[in-house]
């Protein structure tokens, strides 16, 4: 299948800081791909780039089949943007927003005023269409944002932290109304900071760390690359040096001022009664055990700290 | 939700027609600002009226003003005053949309690039006008007369639209440069009080000290003033209009040039 987003070997510096070095990467059609990594990794850059917002040093990039750089103003046609900030002008009604990025797309005036009344509808702010933005809260405006972004019915949409500073709430309805979008054959391409957002929404993470793809697959594949979790064994302190001794064999890792003695996982769950069986036979008091499976947490931390 | 149809393709920007349409937009985005925060437009208009009340019947009497009386002479500058400041304000709406990510959009849309500059300069125009001709009308209540005629006071308020609209691209790039719209706002007003005051809007300007003059003389305002005065009053305009008209036409080519320059280089 033909990609509808190819990143090859990006290179972006501003002045000394080099802000991606060598990126590259491919998205399918209708995936929701999410570009995940710590703030300064380079993901709003990345996203600058694709939306034709900025020019790469080195390496091309393709959006809906068009190199970014040699035709942007057609790449312009085919993709939507909702930016870190949520762009609507407070002094525009929510309609007014919506109507005024349509007629920018082109789009015949009828389709326009059919197309933000629709959008209006399926964000769920038909009741504020004719207030002005400033009226609205921090998730409405953000609603709004990603809607104007939809006007143009784009192939690909760029999310850049579509979700940052949004209540719970308003963060679900907006997680809903991304996969919804992707159901229907729009590929987005979202950065996030939440490890949750990307578990929950992306198809496929691409992590990306001091400018590099770092890691990509799927949130499971992912998980799988650092094993199958870890064993934490609870007890009063002063027993922590003779569980380490009983458990030997499988390589603990002991934390002896939280009172907590950790193994890896590695064939699964049957480690759990031989540790308990080696943990009676030496006679020692523990207070809890857990079994916990690896977040994308620990995949992020395990990747992005290495250097 | 309606399926979102993947392969609609719409055509690359091209063609004039395009760019109009983008510019009509852009343009009625920047008046519906000032229809929604009539306060924009109220203090640009207090101010100037204030002025032209304090100038009048405080100062007015004590400036000699040589074949008008003094309400005749402070019209016209104070109009060109008006349109002065009122180009901060370009600025000031650009630096705005830039902190607020709109400009990210802008660009990020199949629109003429051009489009979100002109809009805010043409709103600025639009703008400018309407509060000149209120102007005008408070005057006439205070007994201003154009012994011009009619097509003096037309082309005269013409021709400060013009010289408006030039600031407002000098505004634009201050805009672009500092990015933040309460900069933009003391930036943009800082440079031009001075020389509003050293030029020919308030009083003659022999009665200066000679350096001042020398410099007031060569200043665009100073011979904008002169023509604008000169074609209400039914006066010689002697060779103030072609050198106005020069002003104007290289600040607007200049400024025009760099402010693109910069709305493409911003981020």
């Amino acid at each position: 299948m033909e990609p509808v987003i190819l990143v090859e070997d990006i290179y972006k510096s501003y002045g000394t800081v080099h802000a991606l070095e060598g990126v590259g990467f491919q998205v399918h059609r209708g995936a929701i791909v999410g570009l995940l990594g710590p703030n300064g990794a380079g993901k709003t850059t990345l996203i600058n780039i694709l939306t034709t917002l900025l020019k790469p040093d080195k390496g091309r990039a393709w959006v809906a089949g068009i190199d970014v750089a040699q035709n942007p103003a057609a790449v312009r046609s085919r993709i939507g943007l909702a930016g870190q900030f949520a762009a609507v002008d407070e002094n525009l009604t929510g309609k007014e927003n919506l109507e005024l990025v349509g007629t920018l797309y082109h789009l015949p005036p009828k389709q326009v005023k059919d197309r933000a009344e629709q959008l209006l509808r399926e964000f769920s702010l038909d009741d504020a269409a004719n207030r002005q933005a400033k009226t609205y809260s921090g998730g409405m405006r953000r609603r709004l944002d990603v809607a104007s972004s939809l006007i143009g019915r784009p192939e690909v949409l760029f999310l850049d932290e579509p979700t940052t500073g949004l209540d719970p709430q308003s963060r679900m309805e907006l997680w809903q109304a991304i996969r919804k979008l992707a159901n229907n054959g729009t590929t987005v391409l979202l950065t996030t900071q939440y490890l949750e957002e990307a578990d929950y929404l992306a198809d496929a993470i691409v992590i990306i760390d001091h400018g590099k793809v770092v890691a990509q697959g799927t949130a499971k594949e992912l998980k799988a690359t650092i094993g199958g979790g870890v064993l934490k064994i609870h007890t009063p302190k002063q027993n922590v040096p003779a569980l380490v001794q009983a458990l030997s064999e499988f390589n603990p890792h002991a934390d002896t001022a939280l009172g907590i003695v950790t193994i890896p996982v590695k064939e699964g769950i049957k480690i759990l009664p031989e540790a308990i069986r080696k943990i009676d036979a030496a006679n020692i008091t523990i207070s809890d055990i857990e079994l916990s499976k690896p977040t994308l947490d620990e995949v992020f931390t395990s990747l992005t700290n290495k250097k | 939700m309606q399926p979102i149809t993947p392969a609609q393709k719409h055509a690359a920007p091209q063609g004039l027609q395009w760019i109009i349409s983008d510019i009509i937009a852009m343009t009625r985005r920047g008046l519906l600002r000032y229809v929604r925060l009539p306060q924009l437009l109220v203090f640009s208009t207090i101010q100037p009226i204030l002025f032209l009340l304090l100038f009048t019947y405080v100062f007015g009497g004590a400036i000699k003003t040589p074949g008008l009386n003094y309400l005749n002479f402070l019209v016209p500058g104070i109009l060109v005053q008006v349109v002065i400041f009122g180009s901060v304000q370009t600025g000031v709406g650009l630096a705005e949309d830039l902190n607020k990510g709109m400009i990210d959009r802008f660009k990020s849309l199949p629109m003429a690039r051009s489009a979100v500059l002109m809009g805010r300069t043409l709103a600025d125009l639009v703008r400018n006008i309407l509060v000149m001709v209120l102007m005008i009308t408070v005057a006439f209540i205070m007994g201003f007369r154009a012994e011009g005629g009619f097509m003096g006071l037309l082309l005269a308020m013409a021709l400060i639209a013009l010289f408006g609209f030039a600031f407002s691209w000098i505004s634009a790039s201050i805009g672009l440069s500092v990015k933040n719209s309460e900069t933009a706002q003391v930036a943009g007003f800082i440079w031009v009080f001075p020389l509003v005051f050293a030029s020919s809007i308030f009083v003659p300007i022999d009665t200066m000290p000679a350096w001042l003059e020398a410099f007031a003389n060569i200043s665009p305002i100073t011979v904008t003033v002169n023509s604008v005065r000169a074609l209400m009053s039914g006066t010689p305009i002697g060779d103030n209009w072609w050198q106005a008209l020069i002003w104007i036409v290289g600040i607007m080519v200049n400024f025009s040039t760099l402010a693109v320059l910069q709305y493409r280089k911003v981020k």
